[in-house]
């Protein structure tokens, strides 16, 4: 019966601590959006940055601007979710504000989901805002939970790539920079302004590498009805994707504690 | 070594980074209830030992439990009850005193009814109520350390580790964190403190361990310390110019005395036969041209008993963490 007892206690003390390790998690990401997202820099790169490039090509090319919606999306969920993440983990690093984060009961992996949960709820509010914007205005009609399943597991991809990043470097200003590179090639190869079929054999192949390209390809499935097939293996992939820079980013930060 | 109401127990704890041995193979126990100095020069292995017993970095060797939770494996059960104040001030500075403290509620689990109460109590017990709601960025040195300190006794724990609690503080804020440090001693709490102030150490700690180069070379309480010179004579003497060059000489001269620089026209001598140690350091004075100012017997402190045991000076110690910032010894 004792033994009974003890496994039901032991059991409900391993509840406990995992609802107290989600709770955690929460608490970091609303910290890391009252501190560091909701502020001008912040929403300058992940909404006003996409915003412009979009008006740029829309000035060129008025009637197609419906086409350009999933490629809006597509820089709007990158770089809202990576804007501030060179700077919540680095720049915390730095402070010692993220040791003071490991000395309480939370696990290295739950500090870091914190983080990345950070960046994504960003990240969701600007592409809701601007998603709605651009169905409103256009008429658009997609097939919404297509199109929410696809931006949510691209919120978080793009956010455990900025976790990444920044945790593969000692700086704010490095972090950043070297963000920028897969940030601007993505946009230029994974279809967002330009198709991905329009691109040369060899960089047709490349792009295939790149999670943005299944985020564009998700999103036009679900913008423009096409065959579900298409949005499970984009689906399916971009988890993929999300496993390969949540991992590697986890171990990064032990090895910065080890 | 008795495991008893152990609230800390090292056994050969060992850390290594790459070839450099930064804690060799120390073993120390700290019972629940005390006060515990520990007491060393920079890089002689404090915050590698701390790092190692709050769950920051693994041991390299040795063992460690903490109230109970063998490390590094039940850590994050040991943190629950372990709160932290780190050597810097690392709160957010964007975030308000309040705000600052409900976060860290929140992150150990504080019943969400107590969360408020228990966070205006600490502002209020840390004098801080008034500037609750000013962002922590704009406080001075003094405020943003006890609100630190504050910070890590929101969740209400058993062991509190202390790392440099007044370095770079004024005399008067040092004083007002000392006090606070002493009534936690008798709300019950285990305090682990690291100081590299010797004065402070010897206010406040029933026991300390003296490390030096990763070693822990002696344990005990500060009069047991003390004790351990009081036998031996101590003289000061005081000269009319820079005396540092004379050491080397000086040393020479003294038969079973210990002459130690305090800066650099004061010399202490531990040890040794007075008048021979007068003769000696009279002759010097007359070779050198360097006026003796004046010379005096006193009682052993702390500091001298640190020289003795460690061979360094106090200097050596306030030339540490705070220098620049906080006048050091004998605050």
């Amino acid at each position: 019966m004792a033994k009974v007892m003890g496994k039901v206690r032991e059991k409900m003390m391993e509840k406990m601590m995992w609802q107290d390790q989600m709770r955690g998690v929460y608490h970091i990401a609303i910290k890391d959006m009252k501190t560091y997202y909701l502020k001008p820099p912040a929403i300058s790169w992940g909404m006003v940055f996409p915003l412009a490039w979009t008006l740029a090509f829309y000035l060129r090319n008025p009637g197609d601007f419906a086409e350009l919606v999933p490629g809006l999306l597509a820089m709007t969920i990158i770089f809202s979710t990576t804007a501030a993440e060179a700077v919540v983990i680095n720049f915390e690093l730095r402070l010692g504000t993220l040791e003071r984060l490991l000395l309480t009961p939370l696990s290295m992996t739950s500090v870091l989901l914190g983080k990345v949960l950070g960046g994504f709820l960003f990240g969701l509010m600007m592409t809701a805002i601007v998603a709605a914007g651009a169905i409103l205005y256009l008429g658009l009609q997609p097939d919404i939970p297509g199109l929410a399943l696809i931006s949510l597991i691209s919120l978080m991809v793009f956010s455990s790539m900025g976790a990444l990043f920044s945790l593969s470097v000692r700086e704010v200003f490095e972090a950043q920079t070297l963000l920028n590179l897969p940030r601007f090639l993505m946009v230029f190869l994974c279809g967002v302004v330009y198709p991905v079929s329009a691109l040369p054999e060899g960089l047709q192949l490349f792009s295939r590498l790149l999670p943005l390209t299944y985020t564009v390809q998700g999103l036009k499935a679900s913008f423009f009805q096409e065959q579900g097939a298409v949005l499970a293996w984009d689906l399916i992939i971009l988890f993929l994707f999300l496993i390969l820079f949540l991992l590697p980013a986890i171990r990064l930060l032990q090895r910065r504690f080890s | 070594m008795t495991h008893k109401s152990a609230a800390i127990i090292a056994d050969k704890l060992t850390k290594l980074y790459g070839d450099l041995l930064a804690v060799d193979g120390i073993s120390f126990q700290v019972d629940e209830g005390e006060i515990f100095g520990f007491l060393g020069p920079n890089g002689s292995g404090k915050t590698s030992t701390i790092r190692m017993l709050v769950g920051l970095s693994r041991p390299s060797g040795g063992r460690a439990s903490v109230l109970g939770y063998d490390l590094p494996g039940e850590s994050s059960q040991a943190k629950r009850y372990v709160g932290v104040v780190p050597d810097s001030s690392n709160l957010y500075d964007e975030l308000s005193a309040r705000e600052n403290l409900l976060f860290m509620a929140r992150l150990y689990s504080v019943p969400r009814k107590e969360q408020n109460s228990r966070v205006d109590r600490l502002l209020q017990d840390f004098g801080l109520y008034e500037r609750r709601d000013d962002l922590f960025g704009t406080f001075s040195r003094g405020m943003k350390r006890a609100l630190t300190i504050a910070a890590a006794l929101v969740h209400e724990p058993r062991l509190l580790f202390l790392d440099e609690p007044t370095a770079g503080l004024d005399a008067a804020a040092a004083r007002s964190l000392r006090r606070l440090i002493s009534g936690l001693r008798e709300k019950g709490m285990t305090v682990f403190l690291t100081t590299h102030y010797l004065t402070e150490a010897d206010m406040l700690c029933d026991r300390i361990a003296i490390l030096v180069q990763g070693r822990i070379v002696r344990i005990d309480t500060p009069d047991g310390l003390k004790h351990l010179i009081q036998d031996q004579s101590l003289i000061e003497f005081s000269f009319r110019g820079d005396v540092s060059a004379l050491l080397a000489d000086l040393q020479s001269r003294l038969e079973g005395g210990q002459a130690a620089l305090l800066d650099s026209s004061r010399i202490r001598v531990y040890g040794g036969d007075p008048p021979r140690i007068f003769d000696a350091v009279f002759q010097s004075s007359r070779e050198s041209g360097i006026g003796l100012e004046s010379a005096s017997t006193i009682r052993p402190s702390l500091e001298d008993a640190f020289l003795q045991i460690t061979g360094l000076s106090p200097q050596v110690m306030a030339a540490d963490k705070g220098s620049g910032k906080g006048s050091g010894v004998g605050r």
